[in-house]
C-alpha cells in the first residue's frame, strides 16, 4: 500500500447513521488525478466530504500518506490536504489576495500575520493560476471562472500533498473549464499532487483522469482507467439514460433518434453526413444512412440517429449484398441527399447509389 | 514584452500596499483623535459649567473645588468610561455575532440577546431587593449572562431550522419583544422605591455608575476582548465558510462555542450596567469595515472597539446635553444615528446583490 498516497479500507460513508455507500476502496498515487463520476445524488460529494473530515466516517479507514486520517491533528492535516468546494460563498471586503492568503493559515502564528515567505507563496500561487491581475479585486465581484481559479490558488497556497475538489467546473463556460483543468493538470505533474475530484463533464473526465470511479446506486460500480470506463453501453447504464445516447468515441452526447420507416436516404461518409443527420434528427424525420464503413467518422453518429444504417466492414469495398439492400431502401424513400463528394475504389458502391437516385429523380442537392 | 510588464507591475503593487497601510494608519488615528476630542468634550459639558483649566486641575492633580471635584471625578468620569468601554464591547459583540451567523444585520439587540439579559437582571434584582439583599455587580453580570444565554439558545434553535437571514432576525426581534414585555410587566407591578432606578436602566443609560462598577466591567470586558483578539485568526478563516475553516485546521465546534460565549459575555456585561442599547452592534462594525475597507478581524476587532467607544460617547453627549436637564435614554439616540446606517447598508447590499 506504500505506493499509494491516499487509500481507503472498507470505507462506508453517509449522512446520519445509515451508510449510503459501503466498501469503498480508493487507491490514489501522487501525481495522479482520480475522478468520481456518476448521476446526481449518487453520493460523490458524500465521499469527498467524508474523506476531508467534513462528515464522520461510518466505517472503515482513510489512510493519508500511510497514516490513519483520524489520528492526524487538524493542523497537520491542513498541511497535507486542501479542498475546493462547490458552495458559493459570501465574502465581505476580501480581495482575491486575502482569500488566497487564508491558505497560509496552517503556517502562520497565533495571530495569523503573514511573513515574507507567506507573501511570496501567495504571489506564486496567484501566478500559477494566471490571476496576478486579480489580486486586488474584491472576491465577491469577480466572475465564476476567476473565482474557481482563486480558490484553486488558495488550495495551492496551503502547500498540500493532496487536493480534493468538489465539482470544480460547475458554473464555468467551456473556456474556463478547460483553463481550470489545464492548470490543475500542470500542477499535478509539477508538484506531484494527488488529486481527487468529482466532475459532471464526461468528456473532460475521460481526458484528464488517470483513474475513474463510477458511483452508482449506492455502490462503487466500476473503478479503473478511463479507457475501461468510457464505453457507450456502460455510460448509458451508469446514468440510466432513457433518451438519446452517449458516444464513447467522441465523448459526446447524441439526442434521441427518430424511429420509423426511413423517409430520407443520406449517402454520407468522411464526416460529410454528420450535419445532415443532426438536421434531420432536429426536424424529426426518420432517415437511413449508407453505405458507411465501420471506421467512418460518420458511423457512430449515424448509428445513434438514423433509423436504419447500412454498414460495410472497415477497409473493404462495399459488397453486393449490402448495396442491394441499400438500393431497395433508397427507392422506398421520398428523397435522397448526397453530401458525399469523393468516391474512391472502396466506396464505389455509393456512386452507384447516387446514380440510382438521380435516375429515379429522388436526388436533392 | 513579459519582462517590461512585470517591471511595470511591481511598483504599482507596492504603492497599492502602501496605500492600504496608510489607510489603516489614518483610520486608527482618526478614531483615537475623535475619542480624545469626545472625551474632553464630555468632561466639559453638563449642567454645571467648568473651565478647561479647572478640569485639567481635577484630572491631573485631583485638586479643585469640592463640588466640581465630585462632579468630574465621581459622576462624569465614570460615565465617560462606561460609555467608552461598554460601547466598545457592544460593537465587538456585534461583530462576533455577524461572523457567527454570516449575517450583516445580526447584533445583540436585534437577536434579542440584550433583552434576554435585561429580563433576567430585572427578575434577579426585584427578587433580591424584596428580600432586602443588596445586588452586587457580580450578581448582575451573572444574571445578565444567564439571560443572554437563554435568548441565544432560542436564536440558535431557530437558526438550525431556518436558513434565511431575514427569518433569523425576525425571530430575534420577536424574542426581544417578549422579553421586554415581561420586563415592563414585572417593573410596573413591583412598586418599590428602589425599583425606580430600574426603569431608567431598562431603557438604557450610562448614568448612575460608580467607580466600583467601572472596575468590574472594565476587568470583564478587557479580559474577554483579549480572548476575542486571539480568536482573530480562526475568525478570518471562518469568513470563507465552515468547510474551508475546517480544512484549514480550525476546530469548528470549539470555535463556535467560544464565539457564542464571548459575544454573550460582552453583551451581557453591557446590559447588566447600562441596559439594552440598540443598533451599536450593527452600525459600528459596518462603519468600521467601510472605513478600513477590509474585514480582516485583526484590524476590525480593535477598530470596532474604538469605534463603539466613539459612537457611544457621542450619543451619550447628545442624550444628556441636548434637552438638558431632561436626559434622553441612550437607546433613543443610538437608534437615531444607528438605524439609518443599517437601512443604508441593507439597501446598498440589495443593490449590489442584483448586479
Amino acid at each position: 500500500m506504500k505506493e499509494y498516497y491516499v487509500y481507503t479500507e472498507d470505507l462506508a460513508v453517509g449522512y446520519g447513521k445509515e451508510p449510503l455507500i459501503q466498501n469503498i476502496e480508493i487507491r490514489l498515487r501522487q501525481g495522479e488525478i482520480l475522478t468520481l463520476i456518476g448521476p446526481n445524488g449518487a453520493g460523490k460529494s458524500t465521499i469527498l466530504k467524508s474523506m476531508t473530515r467534513q462528515l464522520a466516517l461510518l466505517g472503515g479507514t482513510v489512510y493519508l500518506d500511510g497514516i490513519d486520517m483520524t489520528s492526524i491533528m487538524d493542523k497537520e492535516l491542513a498541511k497535507k490536504l486542501a479542498v475546493v468546494m462547490t458552495e458559493r460563498m459570501r465574502t465581505e471586503l476580501m480581495t482575491c489576495e486575502d482569500v488566497v492568503a487564508t491558505g497560509r493559515y496552517p503556517y502562520t502564528g497565533r495571530l495569523g500575520i503573514l511573513g515574507k515567505e507567506d507573501r511570496e507563496k501567495v504571489q506564486e500561487a496567484l501566478k500559477l493560476v494566471h490571476a496576478e491581475e486579480l489580486s486586488e479585486c474584491d472576491f465577491a465581484q469577480i466572475s465564476d471562472g476567476q473565482r474557481q481559479r482563486i480558490l484553486l490558488a488558495r488550495a495551492i497556497c496551503q502547500e498540500p500533498e493532496a487536493i480534493v475538489l468538489d465539482e470544480p467546473t460547475s458554473f464555468l463556460d467551456i473556456r474556463h473549464k478547460l483553463e481550470l483543468l489545464t492548470i490543475l493538470k500542470q500542477m499535478v505533474q509539477e508538484k506531484k499532487l494527488a488529486v481527487m475530484m468529482s466532475l459532471h463533464e464526461l468528456d473532460l473526465a475521460q481526458k484528464i483522469s488517470d483513474q475513474v470511479i463510477c458511483v452508482h446506486g449506492n455502490v462503487i460500480e466500476k473503478y479503473g482507467r478511463p479507457e475501461e470506463i468510457f464505453t457507450s453501453a456502460y455510460i448509458e447504464a451508469l446514468y440510466g439514460m432513457t433518451k438519446g445516447s452517449y458516444n464513447a468515441e467522441f465523448g459526446c452526447l447524441e439526442m434521441e433518434r427518430t424511429e420509423g420507416r426511413p423517409r430520407v436516404f443520406v449517402i454520407g461518409g468522411g464526416g460529410s453526413g454528420i450535419p445532415i443527420y443532426r438536421q434531420l434528427q432536429r426536424e424529426g424525420i426518420p432517415f437511413a444512412a449508407g453505405v458507411l464503413h465501420e471506421n467512418d467518422v460518420d458511423y457512430p453518429v449515424a448509428k445513434a440517429l438514423a433509423s436504419q444504417v447500412f454498414v460495410q466492414k472497415a477497409f473493404e469495398p462495399i459488397g453486393e449484398q449490402v448495396l442491394g439492400q441499400a438500393k431497395l431502401c433508397l427507392k422506398a424513400c421520398e428523397k435522397t441527399l448526397c453530401p458525399l463528394k469523393l468516391f474512391g475504389s472502396m466506396n464505389e458502391g455509393n456512386l452507384q447509389l447516387q446514380r440510382l437516385a438521380r435516375q429515379e429523380g429522388l436526388l436533392h442537392s | 514584452m513579459r519582462e517590461t510588464e512585470n517591471e511595470k507591475g511591481k511598483p504599482h503593487k507596492t504603492s497599492y500596499e502602501k496605500k492600504k497601510y496608510f489607510r489603516y494608519g489614518m483610520s486608527f488615528l482618526i478614531l483615537f483623535l475623535l475619542l480624545a476630542a469626545l472625551f474632553f468634550w464630555n468632561l466639559n459639558s453638563g449642567s454645571v459649567s467648568l473651565t478647561s483649566g479647572e478640569i485639567f486641575q481635577i484630572l491631573l492633580r485631583k485638586r479643585g473645588e469640592e463640588t466640581a471635584l465630585h462632579i468630574v471625578w465621581d459622576i462624569r468620569f465614570p460615565r465617560i468610561l462606561a460609555a467608552m468601554v461598554l460601547g466598545g464591547a457592544l460593537s465587538v459583540s456585534g461583530f462576533l455575532l455577524q461572523t457567527f451567523f454570516g449575517n450583516p444585520i445580526a447584533g445583540p439587540f436585534v437577536l434579542g440577546i440584550s433583552s434576554g439579559a435585561k429580563l433576567m437582571v430585572s427578575l434577579v434584582m426585584i427578587g433580591l431587593l424584596q428580600k432586602g439583599i443588596a445586588v452586587s455587580s457580580g450578581i448582575m453580570i451573572l444574571a445578565a449572562f444567564g439571560g443572554a444565554m437563554i435568548s441565544m439558545g432560542f436564536v440558535l434553535a431557530v437558526s438550525n431550522r431556518v436558513r434565511q437571514m431575514s427569518m433569523l432576525v425576525i425571530c430575534g426581534v420577536m424574542i426581544g419583544y417578549i422579553c421586554s414585555a415581561i420586563t415592563d410587566f414585572v417593573i410596573t407591578f413591583a412598586d418599590d422605591s428602589n425599583i425606580v432606578n430600574l426603569h431608567n436602566w431598562s431603557l438604557g443609560s450610562f448614568s448612575g455608575l460608580n467607580w466600583e462598577n467601572v472596575q468590574i466591567f472594565s476587568l470583564v470586558v478587557f479580559v474577554t476582548l483579549l480572548f476575542v483578539f486571539f480568536l482573530s485568526k480562526p475568525i478570518s478563516a471562518y469568513q470563507l465558510g465552515e468547510a474551508y475553516a475546517q480544512n484549514m485546521g480550525v476546530n469548528i465546534r470549539f470555535f463556535r462555542v467560544a464565539l457564542i460565549l464571548l459575544s454573550s459575555i460582552l453583551s451581557a456585561c453591557v446590559t447588566a450596567f447600562a441596559g439594552p442599547i440598540s443598533f451599536v452592534g450593527i452600525a459600528v462594525p459596518h462603519l468600521i469595515k467601510s472605513l478600513l475597507r477590509t474585514a480582516k478581524p485583526i484590524l476590525v476587532i480593535p477598530a470596532c472597539f474604538l469605534g463603539g467607544a466613539v459612537f457611544c460617547l457621542f450619543c451619550d453627549l447628545i442624550a444628556r446635553t441636548v434637552f438638558a436637564p431632561t436626559e434622553l435614554s441612550i437607546s433613543s439616540v443610538t437608534a437615531v444615528f444607528g438605524a439609518p446606517v443599517v437601512i443604508y447598508m441593507m439597501v446598498h447590499r440589495q443593490r449590489k446583490g442584483l448586479q
